[in-house]
């Protein structure tokens, strides 16, 4: 397999500090989780029908989709569609040069990761400033969320002291407690003069037209709430047919991420803020957004990757993740979940390692509260890496057999001497047999198993010297 | 082609006809479980302490105010414009200001309080969550800037649960443009899994059910 980051792997499975991080953060979620599930007797009953609605409403996306729009417009929200990351990125942008907005506060959002949104906004000038705690710190830092969940999981609170010293210009503190006071009125000013604030989405309902976001630290909803302007985007997978099925995937969301029955914040917001209403935006985008998943949704059987409901469960049942942690896989997702949807998105080819980071163990498929198969779906995205390579492989032959024809075609004595060496080879019907096995293998074995071919003629040449040789006899 | 069309169109190509297209959602799976009302207040109330809140049963809405008076200690709160707040009392305190209809001026208000005061819409019992509707008389703010935010819940309105709450008001866009359920103070474990609380909302909840 090649493009294996091999030296990263080493470098985190060197690093002391960061494994005992990974593992007691992924033990103590796991452990969290299963403790939930013990009171909640009908887990498996919600799970069924859990996978049963998404099941539905994917294979219904279209008909979903329109019903969203409507209702949403109906509430006085408006809709916009985005093929791919730039035109999710850029409308956000065009809306804050037409708002005159420079700051722009963000939720948590795993949808603008994979966009790149910060990055953009940043490059054009603008201030995009993450409000989840963890976020916050992974931004200060330049880095990637290490965890669905728990983006700073690697962080230790000297790396934060020292984050908060160099970025903020605050004195050294070490105290966990003092470090998220700290960012609490740093971020509260913000909230406060910000125009536009940029969420993701949980989920979206159908049948009212609304976003669904989910969190605990309150700055979700100050990001809905506080700036004059809420955008939330959402990749068109996010969808449920009612405000009703919340009562299951509610349940199974917070007890599947953290072990917590209900999240601290859900926030149900359908259109922005009404005529009577006292506070809230005073106007609503909702982006879907493409981005790759219509291409996913042709696969009847991995399509199931687009129910995921982001709880993170997967990673931290996940061997493979408890050692390698959320930076060694690419794009916005790690973890098992990572390895089945960014090779989809991003095509298998980019990097055909992923599917392959896994020892298939079946805990990541035994803990999603959505049933999705991930063992099932990394068995066929191997497979689907093979038949890519071979193509690739069969490509790069072809192309070699072919210079190799026109180099001998060019050459008259040389191709006299492949003739006779063909007419060697290929005598008797167990030619198949003589050729080298560097050749006869692979696509090329399967290619020429199910061909046979006539005798090699003699050339012109060669007749006309035989004749002379008789006649000279 | 417009975006709007283009996805559209990706979706029903990639989806052709499946053997499951056009048909009914599957029903809605949501069971009420029965339980008396002290039980479901016994429930409230155990399900609101392990979460670090702090509940308080009051015999009478003056009881209530009361309570109210003695958390507030003569520090500033803000109090919602909801009717029942007026009846016990609470929006006669001397440091409650209450009646904003100005999105500015509330926020203000919320930004320099000790406190916000509201009436919750409803209250699950199984996890001791608020259900807050925004509305004239709720604003969204008041149980969210302050460093502390006091629920008053009159009793009826405890359900046991997401279940009966989500058949109570099967789509809240009917009804507001956010309904917020809340459960225990603000929190995170954004480092080192360590249990913070009050981090962007309130770290302080206190329920006064009457």
């Amino acid at each position: 397999m090649s493009g294996v980051p091999e030296e990263r792997f080493h470098r985190t499975l060197a690093d002391k500090g960061l494994q005992e991080a990974i593992r007691s953060s992924t033990v103590r979620l796991s452990d969290h989780r299963r403790t939930a599930l013990e009171t909640l007797p009908e887990y498996e009953e919600l799970r069924t029908q859990a996978n049963a609605v998404k099941r539905h409403t994917i294979e219904n996306l279209e008909s979903y989709l329109k019903q969203f729009e409507s209702n949403a417009l109906a509430h006085g929200a408006q809709v916009v569609w985005a093929r791919d990351a730039a035109e999710a990125a850029d409308f956000v942008l065009e809306l804050a040069k037409r708002k005159n907005a420079r700051l722009i506060v963000k939720s948590k959002s795993m949808t603008t990761e994979e966009i790149g949104l910060n990055e953009r906004l940043a490059h054009h000038g603008l201030e995009p400033v993450e409000t989840d705690l963890g976020e916050y710190i992974i931004q200060l830092a330049g880095e990637r969320p290490y965890h669905i969940v728990a983006p700073a999981l690697h962080k230790t609170r000297y790396d934060v002291a020292a984050l908060f010293t160099e970025k903020l210009g605050v004195a050294r503190e070490i105290e966990i407690e003092k470090q998220t006071r700290i960012a609490r009125s740093v971020l509260r000013e913000k909230f406060l003069a910000a125009d536009i604030g940029v969420s993701g989405a949980n989920f979206l309902i159908a049948d009212s037209g609304a976003v669904v976001l989910v969190e605990n630290e309150g700055n979700a909803r100050l990001t809905t709430t506080a700036p004059r302007i809420h955008v939330a985007i959402a990749g068109i997978e996010k969808l449920l047919p009612r405000a009703q099925d919340l009562a299951v995937f509610l349940k199974l969301l917070g007890r599947s991420a953290t072990g917590q029955p209900l999240t601290v914040y859900t926030s149900f917001l359908t259109g922005p803020r009404r005529e009577a209403e006292i506070d809230g935006p005073d106007e609503l985008y909702v982006v879907l957004l493409d981005n790759g998943r219509t291409r996913l949704l042709a696969d009847a059987e991995k399509r199931q990757s687009l129910y995921c409901i982001r709880c993170g469960a997967c990673l931290n049942h996940c061997p493979v993740y408890r050692k390698l942690g959320g930076h060694n896989y690419p794009g916005a997702y790690s973890g098992p979940i990572g390895a089945i949807i960014t090779p989809q998105f991003m095509g298998v080819m980019h990097h055909p390692w992923l599917p392959f980071a896994s020892s298939l163990c079946g805990a990541c498929g035994e803990v999603c509260p959505v049933k999705i198969d991930i063992p099932k779906l990394l068995l066929d995205l191997r497979a689907d890496v093979h038949t890519a390579e071979a193509r690739q492989g069969q490509g790069r032959l072809e192309r070699l057999g072919f210079r190799a024809w026109a180099w001998v075609m060019r050459h008259p004595r040389m191709y006299e001497m492949a003739g006779l060496m063909a007419s060697a080879l290929l005598a008797g019907d167990r030619w198949r047999s003589r050729l080298p096995d560097l050749v006869n293998q692979g696509p090329l074995r399967a290619w020429l198993s199910q061909r046979d071919l006539p005798p090699v003629a003699k050339s012109f040449h060669r007749l006309w010297r035989e004749r002379r040789k008789a006649a000279a006899k | 082609m417009t975006a709007r069309e283009q996805i559209l169109d990706s979706v029903r190509a990639a989806l052709g006809s499946g053997p499951d297209r056009h048909r009914a959602a599957p029903a809605v799976r949501i069971s009420v479980p029965e339980r008396t009302p002290d039980a479901r207040i016994e429930m409230f109330f155990s399900a609101i302490s392990n979460l670090a809140g702090k509940p308080y049963l009051a015999t009478s809405p003056t009881d209530a105010c009361r309570h109210v008076a003695g958390i507030l200690d003569g520090q500033p709160a803000v109090a919602s414009n909801a009717p029942f707040l007026r009846e016990c009392g609470i929006t006669g305190l001397a440091s409650v200001q209450t009646g904003f209809t100005d999105s500015g001026a509330l926020r203000q208000a919320c930004a320099t309080a000790a406190a916000g005061i509201t009436c919750a819409h409803y209250a699950l019992a199984d996890t001791g969550t608020l259900v807050m509707l925004a509305s004239p008389e709720e604003a969204r703010l008041i149980s969210l800037l302050p460093p502390s935010h006091i629920a008053v819940v009159p009793q009826a309105r405890i359900v046991t649960g997401l279940d009966e709450l989500f058949s109570l008001v099967p789509q809240p866009g009917e009804l507001t443009s956010s309904m917020v359920l809340i459960t225990g103070p603000s929190r995170t474990a954004d480092i080192e899994q360590i249990l913070v609380r009050g981090v962007h909302g309130p770290g302080e909840i206190h329920i006064v059910v009457v």
